[in-house]
């Protein structure tokens, strides 16, 4: 691979690879951050690895996307922060559009159960042993995922209740 | 001219809808709905420098139980219209509301799924004040049209 990745992040890359040889699908930089896609089965222990062995200690963020495709639609992205080395690293992996499904890593990092309830709440895409797999911003009845790309910017009328307007009685 | 005349000095008459009308439209309280960045320019308009006090609105109370305006200021999500609309159903009759800002009267730049397109989806609003953020004189000027609108009320039913 040719990439201009600084020695520490080739050092872990390079690592990654050799461990996780079937595991990672495509390595790249854009706009100036590493981006490594991997197999979903393999997310768990590659973020183990990754926090235990090469501190990234700090789970930024992790984010859902809805890549509009026939197959592998969705992907879930994981921003990870390593402070000691000022280093950052992208994880991806790409679901399928019928029951989107993946490992939490709320095991590796306890900050992740927020950020998966967001990506459950806005692209259906489960999480497997995730402790409290609820919905976070939506109400709980609401049956859509608003942002899959073919929900309507200003949703779907009545899906989800007003007040009524006349007064309570109680 | 009539009755007064036969009073004598130190009484003058009027009708009761003259004197309610008058107490009400200078005692309206607001019940603060601040939800985003017009609360604070709300918060300025109880403040020292535009002073609402000088309208007999500076007592914001934040028991609905005591308020006759609400000033929903900021946008409304559906989640946030149920306790929006508790609260207004709380506050004892007669009442107002003013929408503040673009959020609140048409959703403004939410023009989303999550937002309330305008809080007149469930709330009987009689001001609408333009502006993103609308500037604490504006918000003034709403609450003048709502003491004009309370002086020209008929408060008291007519004996038919």
């Amino acid at each position: 691979m040719n990439l201009e990745l600084s020695e520490n992040l080739r050092n872990v890359v390079d690592q990654l690879s050799e461990q996780f040889s079937d595991a990672l699908i495509d390595i790249y930089k854009s706009t100036g951050d590493t981006f490594i896609r991997v197999e979903p089965d393999h997310i768990v222990d590659i973020c183990k690895e990754l926090k235990e062995e090469y501190h990234f200690i700090y789970l930024a963020d992790i984010l859902g996307t809805d890549r509009f495709t026939s197959d592998e639609r969705f992907e879930v992205i994981y921003n990870l922060v390593s402070l000691r080395d000022r280093e950052r690293l992208f994880l991806k992996v790409w679901l399928e559009e019928e029951n989107p499904t993946v490992d939490s890593v709320t095991e590796v990092w306890e900050s992740a159960n927020w950020h998966e309830r967001q990506v459950y709440d806005m692209f259906g895409v489960t999480f497997n042993n995730h402790p409290d797999m609820r919905r976070i911003y939506m109400p709980e009845d609401f049956d859509y995922y608003p942002l899959r790309k073919e929900f309507p910017l200003l949703g779907i009328p009545g899906s989800i209740e007003l007040p009524s307007s006349t007064p309570d009685t109680e | 001219m009539g009755i007064e005349s036969a009073l004598g000095d130190g009484y003058f008459t009027t009708k009761i809808d003259s004197l309610t009308n008058w107490a009400r439209s200078n005692a309206a309280w607001p019940m603060p709905m601040g939800l985003a960045c017009c609360a604070i320019e709300m918060m300025a308009f109880a403040g020292p420098k535009y002073d609402a006090a000088r309208f007999g609105s500076e007592v914001m109370r934040f028991s609905p139980r005591q308020s006759d305006v609400m000033i929903v200021a900021g946008w409304v999500n559906y989640k946030m219209s149920h306790a929006i609309r508790r609260i207004w159903d709380q506050m004892p009759d007669p009442k107002w509301c003013i929408a503040m800002g673009a959020c609140a009267s048409t959703g403004g730049m939410h023009r989303c799924y999550g937002v309330v397109q305008g809080c007149d989806n469930f709330l009987p609003v009689d001001a609408y004040v333009s502006g993103c953020p609308p500037r604490p004189d504006a918000l003034l000027h709403a609450l003048m049209k709502i003491q004009d609108k309370i002086r020209t009320e008929h408060s008291v039913m007519l004996d038919t």
